[in-house]
């Protein structure tokens, strides 16, 4: 099933969307920090649809008091690290919460983890962020990424052992600054994890957002970015990897608020098992004023075994006709059995052929990147969970 | 010296509506070092022959054999039919994204030898013969048949022919769609890949035009899922005198 769509040329005609037409337009979508003005959700709503809400109840809890995850920062030498209370002045400036789990985040929270670059100052080194769940009591975090004006940075935040984490990811990238942020979900079996990510763009600045979802139980992350002036531009990029059972949900949110600005979204997954399920939601919202904006979402899935589920929505919303460019595409496809047959009538063995189609669906994806110790330990993660699935191969009988 | 031989195979292809039988009942013996032109009209089954050798999962053998000396071909799985020798150059050959021709060309080198290639060697073969084929060397690094033309595609396939060097190569339509420049490049190839290794062609199209450039030794003309006439080079040019008519039914006209 593929849908594509160049919007390009389309004239301004209000709200424009494709796929299963959402409940209204982003714009009019609640965003609150007020617990209060965003219930607990009944699984019905827009943003919860394909959401497994009962297993993330834990995450809604009014209090979320729960102290099981640790937070080791490995800075590069000129990046400025501080743990903050909850009044800190520079929090909340990405943005407000947009569902109940960002809510409640923003609301249990005691204290925040700030990475600051300096302005004007480049980073000789990643910034690793390591988040280790350590107990499964419900826990809320906070990460605030502050690149000043025309710094340069690469942060990348390691999401390892077994927790119950509602999480918000503050991403300020000022006026000129090039930022580059990588979130890794590389959850032991269990954990559960929810994250919203709001990220603001200044003028001409540049935001790279990498998200990469491997482990856990349910995960579920929502990028959000925010053009607060002309000449923005933001890169997200996302590539997970569902085996059974897991629920791995990425939902993004781009505002074109501002002229001249310029987004790019690809996403890849891959799924096997019985029950695995993705997600992935991409509204893109161009408003009135957002003359210039150039803009476009891809999303492809594939499907390495029966009884795994992948659902695709990109939604594009125009408000002007004065636009760049403006287009969408997803794609979700079983494996490719024609695929399979030219590499085995080359010699290629059936396992050795899987592995080489699955690589090289991923292969364009890993290259954009740009993190060279992040991309290694994707492909290695992209081996270990092939061997899962060679091994279910290997049983079956030959055909 | 090899022998493949083919012994009343029949086969059916899957459908929606179920199995539909398409080779009714064809013999077929090709010997190393041998070309064996098989003509005929559309629907004709020729394009089936070729995918049941090789093993395509969508065409079921119902009877007959195929042997390569003595070995039970029908009984190897795809990957194992082409370790063993065989080598389809495919009509329609298939789009493999983010696999470069590099990485394709030495893993399937690997597999059917048993064992890589000196690098050094490799890479130099692999250069000499696109360069042969006129394929240009920024194609090694793009991914296998995606955003190829029809006529490079067809290049790439008989590349393959030239670097495995099957005992038996099995040609479907290679000719079609090709000019006359790329048809000229294609076969030089294949006449290359004849010249220095003893395989056996299977050579498979609708057109007598391939056969100015590659000659056969035989000629088997494809009628209705079988084999209705077999002669020298000299069917051909009857063939390419009369066309298919004679071939068919009264009142049936085969395409040009």
């Amino acid at each position: 099933m593929t849908l594509t769509t160049d919007h390009s040329r389309a004239t301004a005609d209000g709200a424009h969307t494709h796929g299963t037409v959402p409940a209204g337009s982003r714009a009019e979508r609640k965003t609150s920090f007020d617990l209060a003005d965003i219930p607990v959700p009944s699984g019905r709503e827009e943003e919860w649809r394909f959401s497994p809400v009962a297993r993330l109840q834990p995450l809604f809890a009014d209090d979320l008091t729960g102290d099981g995850v640790a937070v080791t920062v490995d800075a590069a030498p000129e990046v400025v690290v501080e743990t903050v209370g909850r009044d800190d002045e520079r929090l909340g400036r990405a943005g407000k919460p947009g569902d109940r789990a960002a809510v409640t985040a923003w609301n249990a929270v005691r204290e925040a983890t700030v990475v600051t670059v300096p302005a004007e100052a480049v980073a000789t080194g990643a910034t690793s962020v390591r988040i280790d769940g350590t107990s499964k009591d419900a826990t809320a975090s906070h990460l605030l990424v502050r690149a000043e004006r025309h710094s340069e940075a690469v942060v990348v935040i390691d999401h390892r052992g077994d927790a119950l984490l509602n999480q918000t990811v503050e991403i300020l990238v000022e006026d000129g600054a090039h930022l580059t942020v990588v979130s890794v979900q590389d959850w032991a079996d269990g954990a559960v994890h929810a994250s919203s990510h709001r990220a603001s763009i200044g003028r001409d600045a540049k935001l790279k957002h990498v998200v990469v979802t491997f482990g856990g139980d349910v995960v579920r992350v929502t990028p959000d970015a925010t053009f607060t002036a002309e000449g923005g531009e933001v890169e997200m990029v996302g590539l997970y990897f569902a085996d059974a059972d897991q629920h791995q949900e990425h939902r993004l949110f781009v505002d074109h608020a501002v002229p001249q600005c310029k987004s790019r979204v690809t996403y890849k997954g891959a799924l096997q098992g019985a029950s695995a399920h993705t997600v992935w939601v991409g509204d893109v919202l161009i408003q009135a004023d957002a003359e210039g904006t150039d803009t476009y979402e891809l999303n492809r899935n594939l499907v390495l075994t029966d009884g795994a589920r992948a659902d695709s929505v990109p939604n594009l919303e125009i408000e002007t006709g004065e636009i760049a460019g403006a287009g969408h595409a997803s794609a979700t496809g079983r494996f490719d059995d024609e695929q399979l047959f030219y590499l085995m009538a080359r010699g290629i063995p059936e396992i050795d052929a899987r592995r080489l189609v699955v690589r090289g669906f991923f292969a364009e994806l890993i290259d954009e990147i740009g993190v060279e110790s992040v991309e290694e330990r994707l492909l290695a993660s992209i081996e270990a969970e092939l061997e899962k699935s060679m091994s279910v191969i290997t049983g079956a009988p030959a055909q | 010296m090899s022998t493949l031989e083919i012994r009343d195979l029949h086969v059916s292809v899957d459908t929606k509506e179920g199995a539909k039988p398409i080779l009714r009942g064809v013999d077929l013996t090709i010997n190393s070092g041998e070309t064996h032109a098989i003509m005929g009209p559309n629907g004709s089954g020729k394009s089936t022959l070729a995918s049941a050798l090789a093993g395509h999962p969508k065409y079921e053998v119902t009877s007959g054999t195929v042997t390569l000396d003595g070995e039970d071909v029908l009984a190897m799985s795809v990957d194992e039919r082409a370790r063993a020798g065989l080598f389809l150059a495919m009509q329609y050959p298939v789009e493999v994204p983010g696999v470069s021709v590099a990485n394709f060309l030495r893993t399937a080198k690997t597999a059917i030898d048993g064992d890589a290639p000196s690098l050094r060697h490799w890479a130099k073969e692999v250069r000499g013969a696109m360069e042969n084929l006129r394929i240009d060397s920024s194609f090694a690094e793009r991914s296998v048949n995606e955003g190829f033309s029809g006529g490079e595609k067809k290049r790439h396939e008989i590349l393959q022919m030239e670097l495995f060097k099957p005992g038996f190569a099995i040609l479907d339509e290679t000719d079609s769609g090709l000019d006359v420049d790329a048809l000229r490049v294609v076969s030089e190839g294949v006449n290359r890949a004849k010249e220095s290794t003893d395989v056996g062609v299977l050579l498979i199209t609708h057109y007598t035009r391939i056969l100015r450039y590659i000659k056969p030794d035989y000629v088997h003309v494809f009628v209705d899922g079988k084999i209705a006439e077999e002669g020298g080079p000299e069917l051909a040019e009857r063939l390419e005198e009369e066309g298919y008519d004679r071939f068919l039914p009264a009142g049936a006209s085969a395409s040009a």
